[in-house]
């Protein structure tokens, strides 16, 4: 299977001058660039690891390529998500956050049921890879 | 004009005024064109329609008289009360552009007349006695300006725009969804199987109609239970989180409650109402949703019987305001290009109401009134009726990115099953986000970008093949009155 989070997992993976395209997109909006990565990919995972704290003073975009590019070398089979963050009143939030980087296999979810009165089934979403400790998943 | 007339328009008073008997409205001081609205009035435009021979200045008069303290007569017990500032008071009237015989009255409302957090209060004056007013043809409210003070009294949507995204981890694109086709008769089983297929292609949400509620084919029990198999079913596949708008419509509060109980206690992120259930019912179900941090989806079943004609009713730009105050988290806006009654620049002013934290003045959008919505969070406009992938870059253009785009027939009806038709919308509009993202100009390169996307996907190709012509050019009814760059100053 594949992950579908982010902007743009339907598309073909992007090639770096695509990705640098949509981070001068981010900068020129006046947003924060910031990189997350994690072998815990789970819907409701929404606490991923920050490569360094967002490029709040980075302004130009191969700036960001380049530490997209350190966070591949460093995690090379982990996900990893670039993040515009939009810092003006009544936003406070991300604004555009896609994939960069995903392992060569992903083993997707099970589905757990724990089956309760009245025909009730309360669900558990439980990822494959997550059965290995942190780290060592992919 | 003549001194005859000009007596009618000029308030008596003292003695004069309150002789039993029978005073023109204006007489009586509903009409007071010296007035300078204070900043904490509440004002309203009406567009009003006088019977033959009844002046513009009398009419608004009726109006103000008959939405706040007046009756058809002259009553002593007014002198009981500070009656001049619980009088509304036209205090201008427009000629509207182009229609003869209809104006556009303003009106301002002293903030005490109205009970603090409660539409059924505001509307109960504004639309109430008012509109059957045998002096006036027809009457419509046309927009609202509610001050600080009383934005503040509500606590608006129960999630909002922001927090919405954050619940889903869902950024930087419009959301998708689907309405659940054909709308009635599928059993719960057959039913959670287009869910699941919908979800697990690629959208976001899909959706009950406006008419599921328990019917016999379909217990509503049974109705959840299936769709939240399929939500989690579709979570798994896809790793992301996917909701259904469980319809919790019934006839007591009772019943809903008891729905929107079993909603949460299944897991589901959002629960669904129609309008028709009423705004004490929509405030009520707001602060449940609140409670149980549920996202609160509004059908606007019913609307169109006092929105759509422009001589008679209320706009939609003002049942927008309602609903962003009575707190809902989204709420059908229109489509501009779909099946169902949408001028674009009417529905971009419906949008900006529902999403911005302040609208300017803008005619050219039907938005009379400057409005501050002082931190209340933003409504998600849903865009649904009659839309397919093929007006993707149309839609990215005119409704923006804080929008859900439910694709009903055009997810369902695709020839190669429901998941390729969710398929097909989901790569149409990452494909469009991203050239426009690249700085490409989608208006004009928008079918050129769809078809270089349908080269890798095979779904989207047929729903090209599909649709790709299909359009519904009719002229809408309902438009706003002034050509772009105006001004009433």
């Amino acid at each position: 299977m594949k992950i579908t989070q982010g902007a743009f997992s339907f598309l073909p993976d992007l090639t770096d001058a695509q990705i640098v395209k949509q981070i001068e997109y981010g900068l020129a909006n006046g947003w924060a660039v910031s990189i997350e990565y994690t072998d815990d990919a789970h819907p409701r995972n929404v606490y991923w690891e920050m490569f360094g704290i967002p490029m709040f003073d980075i302004r130009d975009a191969a700036g960001v390529m380049s530490e997209v590019n350190a966070c591949r070398k460093t995690f090379p089979n982990h996900y990893i998500k670039v993040n515009a963050f939009d810092a003006s009143r009544g936003r406070e939030s991300v604004r555009l956050s896609f994939i960069v980087n995903r392992p060569a296999e992903e083993p997707g979810y099970a589905l757990v049921r724990a089956e309760g009165p009245g025909r009730t089934i309360h669900y558990t979403t439980r990822a494959y890879a997550t059965e290995r400790p942190e780290g060592a998943r992919y | 004009m003549s001194a005859v007339i000009e007596g009618a328009k000029r308030m008596k008073t003292g003695a004069e005024r309150y002789r039993a008997g029978v005073l023109k409205y204006a007489q009586m001081g509903y009409w007071q064109p010296d007035y300078a609205p204070t900043p904490t009035d509440v004002l309203a435009v009406f567009r009003i329609s006088p019977q033959e021979g009844v002046e513009p200045e009398e009419a608004a008069a009726a109006v103000a008289g008959e939405s706040s303290t007046a009756t058809w007569t002259v009553v002593w017990t007014d002198r009981l009360t500070a009656c001049e500032r619980y009088r509304a008071k036209a205090y201008r009237v427009d000629p509207v552009p182009g229609s003869p015989g209809q104006f556009f009255a303003y009106i301002a409302y002293d903030l005490d007349l109205f009970e603090p957090g409660s539409i059924a209060n505001l509307s109960a004056s504004v639309i109430g006695n008012v509109f059957g007013f045998k002096p006036l043809k027809a009457l419509r409210l046309e927009d609202m300006r509610f001050p600080t003070a009383y934005v503040k009294t509500f606590a608006g949507p129960p999630t909002g725009i922001v927090v919405e995204r954050e619940r889903l981890d869902k950024f930087g694109r419009p959301l998708l969804g689907a309405t659940v086709k054909p709308k009635l008769g599928l059993s719960g089983k057959n039913y959670g199987r287009v869910v699941y297929e919908a979800l697990k292609g690629g959208l976001d949400f899909t959706k009950d109609d406006e008419n599921i509620n328990s019917q016999p084919f379909m217990h509503w029990r049974d109705r959840f239970l299936y769709c939240m198999e399929a939500v989690n079913r579709s979570q798994a596949a896809t790793g992301e989180v996917k909701g259904h708008y469980l319809n919790v419509t019934a006839a007591t509060m009772e019943d809903m409650y008891e729905r929107a109980e079993f909603a949460k206690e299944l897991g589901s992120v959002v629960v669904m109402i129609d309008l028709v259930i009423g705004y004490t019912a929509i405030q009520s179900m707001s602060r449940w949703a609140r409670r149980n941090d549920m996202i609160l989806h509004l059908h606007r079943a019913g609307h169109s019987t006092y929105t759509r004609q422009k001589s008679h009713g209320v706009s939609f730009r003002v049942i927008c305001k309602w609903m962003r105050l009575a707190g809902v988290d989204h709420l059908h806006a229109g489509t501009v290009v779909g099946k169902l009654e949408g001028d674009p620049n009417s529905v971009q002013g419906f949008y900006n109401v529902l999403r911005e934290g302040h609208n300017p003045m803008d005619l050219s959008r039907g938005i009379f009134f400057e409005q501050d919505w002082a931190g209340l969070n933003g409504v998600m406009p849903v865009a649904s009726g009659g839309i397919h992938a093929g007006q993707m870059h149309q839609l990215l253009h005119y409704l923006g990115e804080d929008t859900v785009l439910q694709f009903g027939g055009g997810t369902i009806g695709h020839p190669m099953g429901i998941a390729a038709g969710a398929t097909a919308n989901r790569v149409a509009l990452e494909a469009m986000v991203l050239a426009r993202n690249e700085g490409r100009d989608i208006w004009t390169e928008g079918p050129q970008i769809l078809a270089d996307a349908a080269r890798h996907c095979a779904p989207l190709k047929a729903a090209l093949d599909t649709w790709g012509e299909v359009t519904f050019n009719y002229a809408s009814t309902d438009t706003p009155d002034f050509v772009p760059t105006p001004s009433v100053a």
